[in-house]
């Protein structure tokens, strides 16, 4: 099998069994970064609504910029990265923009102003992803992939988990002191990209930039087909967590009121799941756990299809739902960069996660209608029966990978 | 650059960003105590006195300590003297004996709160409230009170979409009702049972039982006419939201997109009778659920871009399409005509 990852000084490189500097550098980076921008998105709803008297449909346009723009920006940020051949300036660059969009929200007070700044911050978080991956994958042992995407990923998550409290907390001490929870926002945002700028290492990965016709070559040979295909298929079989969310709190006032708190449950098992699923991945194989992640989504499906709406239920389908993404977020980078040539694999990494955001794109809609026409916890059924077939081809198309 | 370097130049940006936060925190709280100690006194009226004439219920938005309390001013001077309430909120909407006070109370875990009050401005009963506050009214008859809320998460189709709950309540013991689940929605004849339908924006008719409201489903909202005791909604025309139903009953003044760019409103007046939609000539763009003064005007909060967040004022303009909408209460929101 053909392996992109060069040797590299024994300096950059950590010794044994450690997660190289740099792989923690950037996880810094990131935890400052999200502690900065989940303060926001925690905020943006009130503040739009009772601060500024928008209405529910303008935080509702807003919201879904929120969750769409990056997603189709990725792959451009991660084609740049191999182009250029600049992993950090490329990342630098997208941290920049999300980290000005921030101050860039105490004077925007109009609707057209607010969409303006929440879709520079999601270009920016666009441009940042691939290249940021890159790099953790230039920068780690071969061997060791998997851990170093779940250590990067573990302190993403601490950050987006700390930015709702560091918001609140504000807010307390200056009520309706939206502008200095941006300012905050923008303190650790620049916080990130200093660290980023002045601690993570120029990595290249190759001489010259990568031209568009060798990125075609690269993303079509069959070294990538085979995952990009897998990933694509069980991201067809992989329903938006909204439903679940849904599903799970139908059972009335309580559950939408404590409504929040699903995310931080979700969240806090991501958290303590994703290092040892990442050592788990090195060891046994990162193709075998990325389908073990998709089992846990299909017991997630099946518990909450099935649940009754209990305490219990919903704890366990959280659970399951935290560990799918604990064995699949930080474990896909790691199968696809040891696929690609290190002078694609900026645009490798992209590809992957552009595949799987537009495969879930796509089936949420066409699971909606089975959602209406079946009600929940017979499309919930529906979508295991179809995520089991799916995690059989896919174990197909990757076997073998591992090796 | 060498480590030594780095370090130096990272503690320096950290310093900044410190200091500089916390220089700001302190300067927004000093600004905010100047500007109380400083801000033109609010001429303060006696309760009882604007009380016992017509008069209007509204959030004061004026700067100071009384700042988002429930004021009240005289329907004869309505830039005049401000009667203050105890009571806080988001939303109010008032009758002669009764309000209906929807707010939010931050924390590390925001909650929120939607309360009935008696003429003493006293908690006669809580409501049930999801979600952050966005509109609220109440029966002619006292009967029944809506409101309406925005709930995270609610909506599948992308995560963490906006959606609506609204509620009918009955304050005299009874059901609290669902609009999204409890009712029957008609559209063009037929039946719609998208799941992601929205309704929201309620005012009442007279007879204790029809209501008019919004409803929407994928990128279209309709003017829906609602039976309490039929459980029906049906719609009557595209493109309508948080209608208002005049004093009279013979008209409804809302928000219409009108081909306008998505969040911009404008408003207009739709005749029942005659089915004829009249554009005001109001020229920003209008959020807010309408109000009518009397069967001729129409009142309706405007934020006051400019002076920073938080600042706005209640508008009148002529409900036949013509005239220039006017200044009506400075630093106010959420206005009710109580007669």
């Amino acid at each position: 099998m053909y392996l992109s990852i060069r040797d590299r000084p024994a300096g950059e490189k950590a010794a044994g069994s450690r997660v190289a500097t740099t792989v923690v550098l950037l996880g810094v980076v990131s935890l400052l970064t999200d502690i900065s921008s989940e303060m926001v998105a925690a905020v943006l709803p009130l503040y739009m609504t009772a601060e500024l008297g928008l209405s529910l449909l303008a935080y509702g346009v807003v919201d879904g910029l929120y969750q769409g723009v990056s997603a189709l920006v990725r792959i451009f940020g991660g084609y740049l990265n191999d182009r250029t051949n600049r992993p950090k300036w490329v990342a630098v660059f997208g941290y920049g923009i999300s980290a000005l969009s921030r101050i860039a929200l105490v004077p925007a007070h109009s609707f057209a102003a607010i969409t303006a700044v929440i879709t520079a911050d999601r270009l920016g978080k666009g441009f940042r992803t691939a290249p940021r991956d890159a790099l953790i994958a230039d920068a780690s042992e071969p061997s060791m992939l998997g851990r170093a995407f779940g250590v990067h990923r573990t302190l993403d998550t601490i950050g987006a988990a700390l930015g709702p409290l560091v918001a609140f907390g504000l807010l307390l001490l200056v009520p309706a002191g939206y502008s200095a929870v941006f300012v905050a926002s923008f303190a650790f945002a620049l916080l990130g990209v200093a660290m980023l700028v002045l601690f993570v290492p120029d990595l290249r990965t190759s001489g010259k930039g990568l031209p568009v016709r060798r990125m075609v070559a690269e993303l079509a040979s069959p070294r990538l087909r085979k995952p990009l295909l897998a990933a694509g298929l069980l991201g067809l079989c992989t329903v938006s967590d909204g439903f679940l969310y849904l599903s799970l709190q139908d059972s009335g006032d309580f559950a939408a009121r404590w409504f929040p708190l699903m995310y931080v449950g979700t969240n806090l098992v991501y958290l303590s799941l994703a290092i040892p699923f990442g050592r788990l991945a090195d060891r046994v194989g990162r193709a075998r756990v990325f389908l073990g992640g998709h089992v846990a989504l299909l017991l997630t499906y099946l518990v909450a299809g099935g649940s009754d709406g209990g305490l219990i239920a919903t704890l366990v389908a959280l659970g399951l739902l935290g560990a799918y993404y604990a064995a699949t977020d930080g474990v896909l980078p790691a199968l696809i960069s040891r696929r690609v040539s290190a002078d694609a694999r900026g645009s490798g990494i992209a590809a992957a996660q552009t595949v799987v955001v537009l495969a879930r794109f796509a089936v949420s809609l066409a699971f909606a209608g089975l959602w209406e026409a079946l009600g929940p916890s017979p499309a919930l059924l529906f979508a295991a029966g179809f995520l089991m077939a799916g995690i059989g081809a896919a174990s197909w198309l990757l076997k073998g990978i591992d090796r | 650059m060498s480590l030594r370097t780095k370090l130096a130049a990272f503690a320096a940006v950290l310093v900044l960003a410190v200091a500089g936060t916390v220089l700001y925190i302190v300067d927004v709280r000093e600004t905010r105590a100047e500007q109380v100690a400083s801000a033109p006194p609010v001429p303060v009226a006696d309760l009882a006195t604007v009380t016992a004439a017509p008069h209007i219920v509204f959030r004061s938005t004026a700067i100071g300590d009384e700042y988002g309390k429930v004021a009240m001013v005289s329907l004869r001077d309505p830039a005049g003297p401000r009667a203050f309430t105890r009571v806080a909120c988001d939303r109010v909407y008032a009758h002669r004996d009764a309000a209906v006070c929807l707010y939010s109370k931050p924390s590390f875990v925001t909650t929120y709160q939607a309360e009935v009050l008696d003429a003493n401005w006293a908690i006669r009963r809580e409501l049930p409230l999801a979600g952050v506050p966005s509109r609220t009214r109440l029966s002619p008859d006292g009967a029944w009170a809506a409101t309406t809320t925005f709930v995270s998460g609610h909506a599948y189709s992308s995560p963490g979409d906006f959606s609506t709950e609204t509620r009918i309540s009955s304050l005299r013991g009874g059901p609290s009702l669902n609009l999204e689940t409890d009712f029957r929605l008609i559209v063009d004849g037929r039946r719609n049972t998208a799941k992601d339908r929205n309704l929201w924006g309620v005012t009442f008719a007279r007879d204790g039982d029809t209501f008019y409201a919004t409803a929407a489903s994928g990128t279209k909202t309709w003017l829906v006419k609602g039976s309490l005791t039929g459980r029906e909604l049906v719609a009557l025309r595209e493109d309508a939201e948080c209608p208002s139903l005049s004093p009279d009953g013979a008209r409804l003044a809302f928000k219409t997109r009108n081909g306008k760019p998505e969040g911009q409103w404008a408003i207009a007046v739709y005749d029942l009778a005659a089915g004829k939609t009249t554009l005001l000539t109001e020229q920003h763009s209008v959020d807010d659920q309408i109000e009518w003064l009397d069967d001729a005007q129409v009142l309706y909060g405007l934020p006051r871009s400019g002076t920073g967040p938080s600042a706005s004022d209640v508008w009148a303009a002529s409900a036949d399409g013509t005239g220039t909408p006017r200044l009506f209460i400075p630093d106010a929101w959420s206005p009710a005509v109580v007669r």
